[in-house]
């Protein structure tokens, strides 16, 4: 029987702590020579997840702006909330999230598979295609050019775009997997692959249209039915684009920061399978109290309450990997992101499922609490897991330290602040107006008949949000400038060399 | 640690060696709920029920719909009234699956930042929605709307209003050839219509200009299935007795 020890680098040292088992990472006994890796393509993808990373964020901060205080709208078609919000959530989700798993993907799977990209004209060409599409979107967006389904905005040309890229990264993925030189997929592998064959199906699905013009496009669905297959869609890119791939990323990074090994292998077999199985059917969810048909809103809530079970067995597996290592959480900023992304992770699974029972949700649809929900695991998971995986790859990507090695604590705090004013506020606004809108006096009418009057006592909370948004957006400024520093840090003579240069 | 005996897991140990049959059934797992939700929507019986009197929109409302689509007026509004006491209160007669029979794409919405807007068509005169969208706290304030200015300068382009038309009669919408072919006649008489209602309030409105196909929109907005619903309930006590 195979067992494994941790891989290559030699900063990790496994074998030792306990009896080897097969959730660790593989090893070197199936290599016969040594692998060059492409580093060059993850930090490619690395260096635009953290420029695309504050783009979108700044949108994000831009239109909570904007909801506080209507004149930031600037009275230009471009600059409306209407036509900027889509750009903050393509560009937070496409352009920093798949950037981020795209970076965990090239780095993680050459050492899982212990073998270079396949090709890396294909590396290559998915990493600029990509950039492109996300370029695409920058300009198209703020011009109006939309197909008007939430994160499927993106016209026809640019869809199109999508599949092609797509299908080149995937015949890369899979080319690479069979050039495997050890036997076994890891447990990443497993979640990246679902992510890569997922997407492309409910990203044609849901993208299928009858061009107008070049810029305008009609769906071949139309009303519930267009409604249904959007929300597969939707809740799916919740489901495989910022979760599966992003727990793939955190079976790699985070034993390998930890120095531990995967909690367990049987957790992992059984979460990922329910996962992936139970996902998909969670969108009606998205529709409760519409017209869609009964069975199918039936059918959502139950299958989303029953997601709690495999999200939840996500995330114990990553929080009991840290065993043994909960010492290092106090000075490590690496690990620090991590326990609290995976935290949050287990609270947004928990909050989602119970959103989606239909009694709560007539309270919470349409409000600001899911705008709270989705930034928990956006900012919380999604963000911090990233933040996480970036603070430990850089050093060893360009070999050298971080140019501000204390600034990580800093974001950290920053960041976590940052999500509880957010979410705190989100919550308060969307009960508030929650509460409201059904309100009714004991004369059987409307306690607040007056629409705007709810929204007028929201403000405060908007404005706390704004602060909220606005401190994770400084803490991935200065992990920008951070990046920067460092990446030039390498490039440049080493310190000591400068240094006696000057001297003489 | 419970992993030391991996005795009873050397099945999966089988598939993780097996990229093709890994990658088959991970297929295959997450198409069982995508067929079984998606498919049936398609059928008669299980799917969207229909609504007799709801038509397809006229042109020029297309016309205004594609605005509303372009603006992203659905990230701040729903159209989709729930069966609740308050909402039929607040909004009317709670949203019937036939009323979105001939929206390509739907605009349910998912958040209301503003008003849900799915009964907006009769309640309030062309004229506010004039003023409104220009500038949305003379008729609300206190409004955190943003101004639309350029829906008064930019002209509707009949080509590109056809064009839409014949996409839409490909998706399934029921537009006739005649319906295609007169699509710049229709956008002058109902958009001639609405500058004359607007002209009896005081303002000054160009026929061409994209407030005009705005308002004819949201004119239409859950008028047809507030009368069709009206129909079917005056009828059911009949039948019942």
């Amino acid at each position: 029987m195979r067992v494994s020890t941790l891989p290559n680098e030699s900063t990790v040292a496994t074998a030792n702590v306990r009896t080897a088992s097969v959730a660790e990472i593989p090893l070197t006994t199936a290599v016969g020579g040594a692998v060059e890796y492409d580093e060059q393509i993850t930090k490619y993808f690395l260096g635009g997840a953290i420029v695309f990373g504050v783009v979108g964020m700044l949108v994000g901060v831009i239109i909570a702006l904007q909801i506080a205080w209507w004149p930031a709208n600037l009275g230009l078609p471009w600059t409306t909330f209407g036509r900027l919000r889509p750009l903050h959530t393509n560009a937070v989700i496409f352009a920093f999230g798949g950037n981020i798993v795209f970076t965990a993907i090239y780095y993680s799977m050459q050492r899982l598979l212990k073998v270079r990209m396949w090709s890396d004209a294909l590396s290559r060409f998915h990493f600029w295609g990509w950039q492109a599409i996300i370029v695409a979107a920058a300009v198209s967006l703020p011009l109006g050019l939309t197909q008007g389904k939430e994160y499927a905005e993106l016209i026809w040309p640019i869809d199109l775009a999508i599949a092609v890229v797509w299908v080149a990264f995937a015949i890369n993925f899979f080319m690479t997997i069979l050039n495997r030189r050890v036997q076994h997929m890891y447990v990443a592998i497993w979640f990246y692959m679902s992510f890569v064959i997922v997407i492309p199906v409910l990203h044609i699905v849901n993208s299928l249209a009858m061009p107008a013009t070049l810029g305008r496009s009609y769906p071949i669905y139309s009303g519930l039915t267009d409604g249904l297959v959007q929300w597969w869609y939707g809740h799916n890119a919740v489901g495989f684009f910022l979760t599966t791939p992003f727990l793939g990323l955190m079976y790699y990074f985070m034993p390998r920061a930890a120095e531990r090994p995967v909690f367990s292998y049987r957790l992992s077999i059984i979460h990922f399978w329910a996962l992936i199985f139970l996902y998909i059917w969670a969108g009606p969810h998205h529709l409760l109290y519409s017209a869609l048909p009964e069975w199918s809103q039936t059918l959502g809530m139950i299958f989303s309450i029953m997601l709690i079970a495999p999200s939840w067995g996500g995330m114990l597996n990553g929080l009991l990997t840290m065993k043994g290592a909960w010492h290092r959480v106090r000075t490590d900023p690496v690990l620090k992101f991590f326990v609290v992304a995976v935290s949050f992770y287990g609270m947004s699974t928990f909050e989602g499922p119970m959103m989606s029972i239909r009694a709560v949700n007539l309270l919470s649809h349409y409000t600001n609490w899911t705008i709270g929900h989705v930034h928990s695991g956006a900012l919380g998971w999604v963000g911090m897991v990233s933040f996480g995986m970036i603070y430990w790859l850089v050093p060893k990507l360009y070999k050298t330290e971080w140019a501000k090695p204390g600034w990580a604590t800093t974001h950290f705090w920053l960041g976590t602040i940052g999500i509880v004013l957010y979410t705190v506020s989100m919550w308060a606004a969307g009960l508030t107006e929650g509460l409201q809108w059904r309100a009714i006096d004991s004369e059987g009418q409307l306690t607040y008949p007056s629409f705007v009057n709810i929204v007028e006592q929201l403000q405060v909370f908007y404005w706390l949000r704004l602060v909220g948004g606005t401190m994770f957006l400084v803490g991935i400024v200065m992990l920008l400038i951070n990046y920067i520093a460092t990446v030039r840090g390498a490039a440049a003579p080493a310190p000591t060399a400068r240094r006696a240069a000057v001297a003489a | 640690m419970s992993d030391d005996n991996n005795a009873p897991y050397y099945w999966h140990r089988k598939l993780e060696g097996n990229l093709g049959l890994f990658a088959v059934l991970t297929t295959i797992v997450i198409l069982i709920g995508a067929l079984v939700e998606i498919i049936p929507m398609f059928t008669v019986t299980a799917g969207p029920q229909q609504l007799a009197g709801v038509t397809p929109y006229t042109p020029l409302e297309q016309a205004g719909r594609d605005i509303y689509v372009r603006e992203g007026c659905y990230t701040c509004h729903s159209q989709m009234v729930r069966p609740t006491r308050a909402e039929l209160l607040r909004y009317g007669d709670w949203s019937r699956a036939g009323e979105f029979e001939y929206e390509h794409p739907f605009q349910l919405g998912s958040r209301r930042l503003g008003p849900d807007l799915h009964r907006v068509g009769g309640k309030y005169p062309d004229a506010w929605h004039y003023e409104h969208m220009r500038n949305p706290r003379s008729t609300s304030p206190g409004s955190v709307m943003p101004t639309y200015g350029w829906l008064y300068t930019q002209s509707i382009d009949a080509a590109d209003v056809q064009a839409s038309i014949k996409a839409l009669r490909a998706v399934g919408v029921p537009y006739t050839d005649a319906d295609v072919a007169g699509v710049p006649e229709q956008i002058k008489t109902q958009g001639g219509e609405i500058v004359q209602k607007l002209a009896s309030q005081g303002i000054k409105a160009s026929p061409d200009h994209e407030i005009i196909a705005m308002i004819a929109y949201l004119q239409k907005l859950g008028v047809q299935g507030r009368a069709a619903i009206k129909a079917q309930t005056a009828a059911q006590p009949a039948s019942a007795q």
